[in-house]
């Protein structure tokens, strides 16, 4: 059983422990800076905080005592010649009756480092971080250093290899509004899925431009996007310009990958190869940020629904738990536990995590709720936590 | 010789620039920096990004003006000058 839950929020880092009294929050580390996200490395219980300084750059901080101590690791920097298209102007012979753009390079830095995943036990210190705007970082050594994953990088969908000059294809990679607290609006790397059963074979989400698999330990990546939909450009079935909010699987059946999206609840039971839209709007479930799958069976999600796009906030003034059993066909709506009225609620897309039976979620009005019954009845943990980011269990 | 005033924020993360007058050789403001680093390693991580440029929040003036170049910092800090160092206000 899972004892210890860590949150990433903005005033700091704070660890939940399950002790004889109950669960207790710890004082907090990384004192009033913002923390948009933390997680606990499986294989050997390091603790990992991404530090979100608004003056000082991203930074990551690292306890291998069970947060006794931190220490800060070695920045993560994009290499020199690292550039992307942020937008196309107006060529210098523009035609306003056949109109045409030419692309604006900008040369990357890191504006935020939105998520650590861990690999698995046959890699030993292999971390993974995805980033605003975009690169998705590996390290091979604990995260001591960490090097930019070009292919990626340089994938067709983002204008080719810009290292080695100007863009052979058309970027399609949009922004994410994550991203405005920088004044930019960049797109980011939020999920990082790595299938236990072949440590090569990795799903990255963007916004907004998809999904994206490597079958080769990201030597090569293929837009994994067929079967999505969305409503915010001409072509609603367009190869890219999703906007994955989170993705994640099954552990036990990794074929089967969950996608909350901007655009409704999306189910994959053969590996991403293929999407298939599951909300189901007049029960609630369509537009939310966190999606937790359970982890050992594929069909059983989790999502904590939202009103809508356009209204960030909970449906009819209660907060709930929606799950389902059975891919995505039905869900069943779980309020025990959680306020009913005058709850305004919105849990981010790391905020919502699994371990076993139990389940915590972390809003942005500083909620924590815990659930041991897979989500049926809920317990909150805090009402005055600051704004959370991120909620995941540790081990132990 | 020319010195070096920062936002006491930075002190959280280089206490050993607390509490004393940081002063280094003159020349171009990047050139002040790296001594700066040299004194606290990782400084330059935190005013800088990893084009060399100012980090978007973060401001500089030498003695009463704002640094022009914040791209390659060529400005020059002068003889008896002071380089300050400061973080952009922010809500919340």
């Amino acid at each position: 059983m899972n004892n210890l839950i860590l949150l990433g929020t903005r005033k700091g880092t704070v660890l939940v422990e399950h002790t004889a009294s109950g669960w207790r929050p710890r004082p907090v580390a990384h004192d009033g800076i913002p923390v948009c996200y933390a997680a606990c490395d499986p294989r050997d219980g390091t603790l990992w905080a991404s530090l979100d300084h608004g003056h000082w750059g991203p930074k990551l901080s690292r306890s291998r005592d069970g947060g006794g101590s931190w220490e800060e690791t070695p920045p993560i920097k994009y290499p020199a010649g690292a550039r992307y298209i942020t937008q196309y102007l107006p060529t210098p012979d523009f035609d306003p009756d056949a109109p045409s753009g030419q692309p604006e390079y900008t040369d990357a830095t890191v504006y935020k480092i939105w998520n650590i995943s861990f690999g698995p036990p046959s890699q030993p210190g292999r971390l993974y971080a995805g980033t605003i705007p975009g690169g998705l970082f590996v390290s091979d050594d604990g995260g001591d250093s960490w090097e930019l994953n070009r292919p990626l990088w340089n994938h067709d969908s983002r204008g080719g290899d810009l290292f080695a000059g100007d863009a052979t294809s058309d970027n399609c990679w949009g922004g994410t509004p994550a991203s405005i607290d920088y004044g930019v609006f960049e797109p980011g790397i939020h999920s990082i899925v790595v299938d236990p059963r072949d440590p090569d074979r990795i799903q990255v989400a963007a916004s907004s431009a998809g999904v994206i698999t490597s079958a080769d330990g990201g030597r090569s990546w293929s837009g994994s996007n067929r079967g999505m939909r969305m409503d915010y450009l001409p072509n609603p079935e367009a190869p890219w310009g999703h906007d994955p909010h989170f993705i994640t699987h099954c552990p036990g059946q990794p074929d089967h990958l969950w996608q909350q999206n901007h655009c409704g609840v999306f189910y994959s039971s053969d590996g991403a190869a293929s999407w298939k839209k599951v909300s189901v709007p007049e029960a609630g479930v369509h537009f939310g940020f966190p999606i937790a799958a359970d982890e050992k069976d594929g069909r059983t999600a989790w999502v904590v629904p939202a009103r809508s796009d356009m209204e960030r906030m909970t449906i009819g003034g209660g907060l709930y738990v929606a799950r389902t059993s059975d891919g995505g066909e039905s869900w069943q709506a779980f309020r025990e536990g959680l306020p009913q009225e005058n709850a305004y609620d919105i849990v981010l897309r790391h905020a919502l995590d699994i371990s076993g039976d139990r389940l915590c979620f972390g809003s942005t009005t500083g909620n924590v709720y815990l659930s041991e019954d897979r989500g049926e009845s809920w317990q909150c943990l805090g009402h005055n936590f600051p704004p959370v980011y991120s909620v995941r269990f540790g081990r132990g | 010789m020319v010195t070096v005033e920062m936002t006491s924020h930075l002190y959280r993360f280089f206490p050993q620039l607390e509490n004393r007058v940081v002063q280094v050789q003159p020349g171009s403001v990047a050139a002040v920096l790296q001594q700066v680093e040299q004194q606290a390693a990782g400084f330059t991580d935190y005013v800088l990004d990893e084009r060399g440029a100012l980090r978007r929040h973060v401001f500089a003036a030498i003695n009463n003006a704002l640094v022009i170049d914040r791209q390659t910092l060529s400005d020059k800090v002068p003889e008896g000058g002071t380089l300050y160092i400061f973080q952009a206000l922010t809500g919340g």
